[in-house]
């Protein structure tokens, strides 16, 4: 027998009183290790998927939007922007290096992204097995992908229109996979990555189907330009090599989705953003502005969740303090008898202390593993967001602030029952019974 | 002698001084301290236990004055040399049989009886590992019984033992203290209003009435 083993018998012995303080402490500190865990988490992914990548331009509209759908595929796009403009602007002085993107399908709910090897080196993209696409509906699959769809290099797999999950398929192509990417825990593990060629002959199918129908008995001549190929041609194409680098050529009248722009110094963060904006149809957007906007936004609700968190804590607290007090008024005769065979007042106090700090560590420790589970569990039930890049089981340092500040609480419910229970008359409670 | 206690005063506040009588006893002699209540019995035998401090006169066990001890020692004392056992049982209702004698070496940091050996003496086998609450009442006092004598005290103090029992049980009890206090060579001071004890302990001090 010792006072750890007391203190735990005690507990033990009121186990509804025990356990519905611990669960409503648990409770409080589980939504601080989940703010925790996504703040810290959270804010370094989105910093990371937003390295090398100075400016943003796409069609008008939003400008978080456009950083959103555009850098961390999380939003739909603000629109698609004429190639040629978007061309003009790798000639600028103030453009270091620009690459393009072209979205409008998925699969399964997962973006297929026209884009050329740049991006791949944007993001220190390593392949674990297979290679990088050089020819039309060659797709390159992110390690998430692979995973979740268990394809392989060498399957093949029709695309959805849209960019979310439920759109009509395109049957007339199939991609085919040639390569798989090594996880790097950011944005490209959960995209399909192929070139722009793919993106647009799969909607010129698509909108050659859609005009045949509505137009079946017209004699209208106007097909879209890339259609009236002839179908050697048309063959040809599918089988050409791809833009490597740059913008593919065409020619037809062709758009892009998205444009990453980096700057060649300084000074064009000032002058590019305002050039582009007043002086075309596009617009540019500063992923760093943007993503401090969004936390500023952010933190508004976070701020809230961690007030309602400590108040918890607080009632929690005081929880703990009525469970002890009123228990303690129960147990005068126990501790006088337990002084009566030899304890000291000192040893009373640390039991009491003990009882309370043991309830608080039970409580921080279900808190951070609550917090952990549910961050697992939402992140289980989002695979395709960019909460999937996150991870639940990681313990941060902060943690350990957490369940410090649990113990304090434990600490400070218990100082006046445990100072009542040092002052404990022995002879009194004695011989009031 | 084991026990002297010599010109014992105490006042309870806003009451007379209770003057108690001097205790000498030996040993594994046994002594009764009889008085009606409210006389000032259950006062002696705290006095006796170092929960209270008399006013005026001295208590000695086994030569150590308990007026000089204070503080932890005197709990420590206490709990190595004086066994008490309640009018109630007045066991921790959280603990097992077991575990409430196991109290008793934890608090004094003495190694005290084989505890298995005394529970089994005492009939407590079976019920060793049960919790408190499922004893009969009479178990419940062999076990506080067993409490007082765990750490094989120089003393043991019983207040009122008998006063719920019958007969039979209350001799049973006495007997039970008799026997146990003459094999560890312990003091046994007795304190009640039940006359009955005094056909088993001859040995008897009074407390006068206020």
């Amino acid at each position: 027998m010792n006072l750890f083993k007391l203190s735990w018998k005690y507990l033990t012995f009121r186990p509804l009183s025990t356990g519905l303080n611990v669960l409503l402490l648990s409770l409080g500190l589980a939504i601080i290790t989940v703010l925790l865990l996504i703040q810290d988490q959270f804010e370094k992914k989105m910093t990371q998927d937003a390295a090398g990548i100075d400016l943003v331009v796409g069609a008008k509209g939003s400008p978080l939007q456009l950083i959103l759908a555009g850098v961390y595929h999380i939003d739909f796009p603000t629109g698609n922007i004429p190639m040629d403009e978007a061309k003009k602007l790798t000639r600028n002085r103030l453009v270091k290096s620009v690459i393009p993107l072209a979205l409008g399908d998925n699969y399964q709910g997962f973006r297929i992204v026209g884009t050329n090897h740049d991006y791949l080196n944007l993001y220190g993209a390593e392949f674990s097995e297979g290679k990088i696409w050089e020819e039309p509906f060659e797709v390159v699959l992110g390690s998430d992908i692979a995973k979740k769809s268990g394809m392989k290099v060498g399957d093949s797999f029709e695309g959805s229109h849209g960019i979310s999950v439920g759109s009509h398929e395109h049957e007339d192509h199939d991609y085919r996979v040639v390569g798989i990417l090594s996880p790097k825990g950011n944005v490209v593990d959960r995209l399909v990555l192929t070139s722009i060629e793919s993106v647009w002959y799969t909607h010129d199918e698509a909108e050659t189907e859609e005009e045949a129908a509505t137009e079946s008995d017209s004699l209208a001549s106007e097909l879209p330009v890339a259609e009236a190929e002839e179908p050697e041609v048309h063959l040809d194409k599918f089988h050409s090599p791809v833009a490597k680098t740059g913008f593919p050529e065409s020619d037809v009248t062709r758009e892009v989705t998205t444009l990453l722009l980096q700057y060649r110094n300084p000074i064009a963060a000032v002058q590019l953003p305002r050039q582009i904006n007043s002086g075309t149809s596009m617009q540019a957007a500063s992923p760093s502005f943007e993503m401090s906007r969004l936390f500023e936004l952010l933190g508004v609700g976070v701020s809230l969740l961690q007030g309602l968190a400590f108040v918890l804590i607080a009632i929690s607290g005081l929880g703990i303090f009525i469970a002890l007090y009123n228990s303690l008024k129960e147990r005068k005769y126990d501790l006088a008898i337990l002084r009566a065979i030899g304890a000291s007042r000192i040893q009373l106090l640390f039991l009491i202390f003990l009882e309370g700090i043991m309830l608080t560590f039970l409580g921080a420790v279900l808190g951070i593993l609550l917090g952990h589970t549910f961050l697992w569990v939402v992140i289980s039930q989002n695979d395709q967001g960019v909460v999937s890049n996150l991870q639940a089981w990681i313990f941060l340092k902060e943690e350990l602030w957490v369940l410090g500040y649990a113990l304090g609480v434990g600490l400070l419910a218990s100082i006046i029952p445990a100072w009542s229970a040092y002052q404990t008359s022995i002879a009194k409670q004695l011989t009031k019974v | 002698m084991l026990l002297e206690s010599k010109n014992i005063q105490y006042t309870h506040s806003g009451q007379k001084a209770l003057i108690f009588p001097d205790i000498n006893i030996n040993k594994g002699e046994s002594i009764l301290v009889l008085g009606k209540s409210g006389s000032g019995k259950t006062t002696l035998l705290n006095l006796l236990a170092g929960l209270l401090s008399p006013e005026k006169g001295t208590i000695s066990l086994g030569g150590t004055n308990l007026s000089e001890l204070k503080g932890q020692k005197l709990d420590l004392f206490r709990g190595k040399e004086i066994g008490i056992v309640f009018q109630k049982p007045h066991l921790l209702s959280a603990l097992t049989v077991r575990e409430n004698l196991e109290l008793t070496h934890f608090f004094s940091k003495k190694k005290g009886q084989n505890l298995d050996k005394l529970l089994a003496e005492l009939g407590l086998t079976a019920k060793a590992k049960s919790s408190v609450l499922t004893l009969s009442e009479g178990e419940a006092q062999r076990v506080s019984i067993a409490r007082a004598l765990a750490n094989e005290p120089k003393l043991i103090l019983a207040d009122e033992p008998t006063s719920s029992l019958d007969d039979e049980n209350a001799a049973k009890v006495v007997d039970l203290l008799k026997s146990q206090a003459a094999k560890i060579g312990a003091a046994l001071v007795i304190v009640t209003h039940d006359h009955r004890v005094k056909s088993q302990i001859a040995n008897f001090v009074e407390v006068e009435s206020l």
